[in-house]
């Protein structure tokens, strides 16, 4: 039961956590009172701003017809959801009929070579989602990759720090929309192997996201580094720690829950980032489905766009969470950290 | 010859002077406590010793040889433990004896290691992180951490000035056991002449600052082992204490500085009674349009 509240507590689920504490007969009246403040009060929010967009739905008119209430945008979720089942059935029949094509052709004309075809089929809903995802995870392990070793050394080295400075004034506000096309130009100037590995609109939708999620992590590290205690620099001096094993013993642990601050800010500023990069690029993901759909401008649009919609929070909020229980788990001061 | 030897030695601040001309000489084995106030420069000169911080001027040598800077050689048991609170009690040890002796096989350092968190006796909270310790055990890792790189001389400043009576003096004693047992060469500062008398072969006052140096040592004849409680009765150390502790109140008396201040009355007048009690704002003397002649 310990280890559940520990756990529920690591995950963020703290809305949960009277729930356990009722099951264990821990004083009721009190519990009852935290789930109506954890848990009704935002209920009630989420049930006022439904009726409030109902109505909103039912009064105003636009272009493409009537803007869809909650429950027209629920019934679009779930017709994204059988589309998405639908067209991973027709993919397996297809490649059903594509092993009974290459029996026959073996069978009949075993001279001539058979050429192995894959599934043309538009990406759904769900397969943006992942792109998405894939997406932005490689832009922010490139951000990160150079973000966290950067600002250790601006952190540790004044020199480097005031050098850094101006680069990280100036590049840190700088939108994605800006980036996106400079990115675009050196990719396909400078990406163009026989045979890729990733498609080149990936590579620049995911270097623009490294590009504009770089900046958190690397503020946030070099002040975690500079902030050491001058104690544990002092124990490092003392034992003439090596260069290496003052980084790992001593600056990386002590600078670590600021480090995962930066990352989490990086994770979230890479989720709006690529949203905004894939739609201007057409670069596959949510935001290209966003944009598709308002191209096509059917009487469906605006509940597939309200669908991407919360699916993009839906999806940042996750990382967020998940990020925040990495931070927990692996600082040695977890308290500090909400 | 003697073992640490400080001379000449001034340090300044900016342009304010925290030590002046300090002239120190430690041999092997000897115990010394140097008793000052707070905040007059006390932790700067274990910075110095320490070679954590280099003096403006004048020389520290340690068995001859020129103290250029921090080294495992001159143990350091800092004032606030300085535990890394990522590690755990077994690891901050490891950490300084892995660096110590490198050469070591892996055995041989864990032995070590274990050898000297029993002699604080903490094998049982050995997993432990410095969080989970009381300030007591934490000071007692930090000195078990000190004493396993095993340098040459042992510095203490201010260990025990974070923790409560009781477990001060409990901690006392194992000090003065560590010394009986391995005949280190130990230099504690310290606030307490009580704390200093108890440990050390000799006292040494500090003045104060700005610009403070070393005043004349006491030599401290009390035999040992010193039982806290005898010595309480013991002519001898009520004569020792007496005289730092005038000492030390000394320097302050010297230091007192009368202040004189001009007291500048408010500005404002005295209401005239006389006068209907309507709504009027009070008078002031800048605002009246009169010249006020001093006769003398």
């Amino acid at each position: 039961m310990t280890a559940l509240l520990k756990t529920c507590d690591a995950l963020g689920f703290t809305w949960f956590i009277p729930f356990i504490r009722l099951a264990r007969r821990e004083n009721p009246n009190e519990q009852f009172r935290q789930i109506l403040v954890n848990l009704g009060v935002p209920l009630l929010a989420v049930l006022l701003f439904l009726g409030a967009w109902s109505w909103v739905a039912r009064n105003v008119e636009v272009s493409f017809g009537a803007i869809p209430g909650p429950v027209a945008v629920w019934q679009e979720a779930g017709n994204l959801w059988k589309d998405h089942v639908a067209e991973r059935d027709k993919e397996k029949a297809f490649y059903v009929r594509q092993a009974e094509r290459k029996a026959a052709h073996v069978t009949k004309t075993p001279d001539k070579p058979w050429v192995e075809r894959t599934y043309a089929g538009k990406p759904t809903f769900i397969d943006q989602i992942f792109t998405s995802l894939k997406t932005v995870f490689a832009g922010f392990l490139v951000a990160s990759l150079i973000a966290v070793p950067v600002g250790i050394l601006c952190g540790l080295s004044n020199v480097i720090n005031i050098a850094c400075t101006p680069f990280i004034q100036i590049f840190k506000p700088v939108s994605p929309l800006a980036w996106l096309p400079i990115v675009m130009i050196l990719v396909s100037a400078l990406y163009n192997p026989t045979d890729p590995w990733f498609e080149k609109s990936f590579i620049s939708s995911a270097l623009t996201v490294a590009l504009c999620s770089l900046w958190p992590t690397l503020i946030n590290t070099s002040l975690g580094v500079a902030q050491i205690d001058n104690d544990y620099l002092n124990v490092a001096r003392v034992l003439r720690l090596g260069w290496w094993k003052k980084i790992t013993k001593i600056v990386l642990p002590s600078a670590l829950p600021l480090i995962f601050t930066g990352l989490r800010l990086s994770l979230g500023v890479g989720w709006m980032v690529l949203i905004a990069a894939e739609m201007l690029a057409q670069n596959p993901g949510l935001g290209k489905f966003v944009w598709d759909m308002f191209q096509n401008g059917s009487s469906q649009t605006l509940a597939q766009i309200m669908v991407a919609v919360f699916t993009i929070g839906f999806v940042g909020f996750a990382l967020d969470r998940a990020m925040m229980s990495l931070q927990r788990a692996v600082s040695f001061d977890a308290n500090s950290i909400r | 010859m003697s073992f640490l030897r400080l001379s000449g030695v001034s340090k300044k601040h900016g342009r304010q002077s925290i030590l002046r001309d300090i002239d120190l000489s430690v041999s092997e084995g000897e115990f010394v406590a140097i008793v000052g106030y707070s905040g007059q420069g006390k932790t700067t000169l274990m910075s110095l010793i320490a070679g954590l911080a280099r003096p403006d001027e004048g020389s520290i040598t340690l068995e001859g040889n020129p103290v250029t800077g921090p080294g495992p050689e001159r143990g350091l048991v800092f004032q606030n433990y300085s535990l890394l609170p990522w590690l755990s009690v077994r690891e901050n040890i490891a950490l300084a004896v892995d660096t110590v002796f490198p050469a070591w096989s892996a055995a041989e350092r864990d032995a070590h290691v274990d050898k000297y968190i029993a002699m604080v006796k903490l094998s049982h909270a050995a997993d432990r992180r410095p969080r989970q310790l009381s300030g007591g055990m934490r000071q007692r890792v930090s000195v078990a951490r000190t004493l396993a790189m095993q340098p040459r001389i042992l510095l203490l400043d201010e260990p025990l000035s974070a923790l409560d009576a009781l477990t001060r003096a409990k901690l006392q004693d194992e000090f003065a056991d560590i010394h009986r047992t391995t005949g280190a060469t130990v230099v504690l500062i310290t606030n307490s002449v009580d704390e200093a008398l108890l440990l050390a072969d000799r006292v040494i006052p500090l003045t104060l600052g700005p610009g403070a140096t070393l005043a004349a040592p006491v030599a401290v004849d009390l035999p040992r082992p010193r039982d806290r409680l005898a010595l309480n009765h013991d002519p001898r150390f009520k004569r020792l204490r007496a005289d730092i502790t005038a000492t030390l109140l000394g320097f302050n008396a010297a230091r007192t500085t009368t202040l004189t201040r001009k007291l500048v009355l408010p500005d404002i007048l005295p209401e005239d009674l006389d006068q209907p009690r309507v709504n009027r704002p009070p008078r002031r003397l800048s605002e009246e349009k009169r010249e006020i002649v001093s006769v003398s």
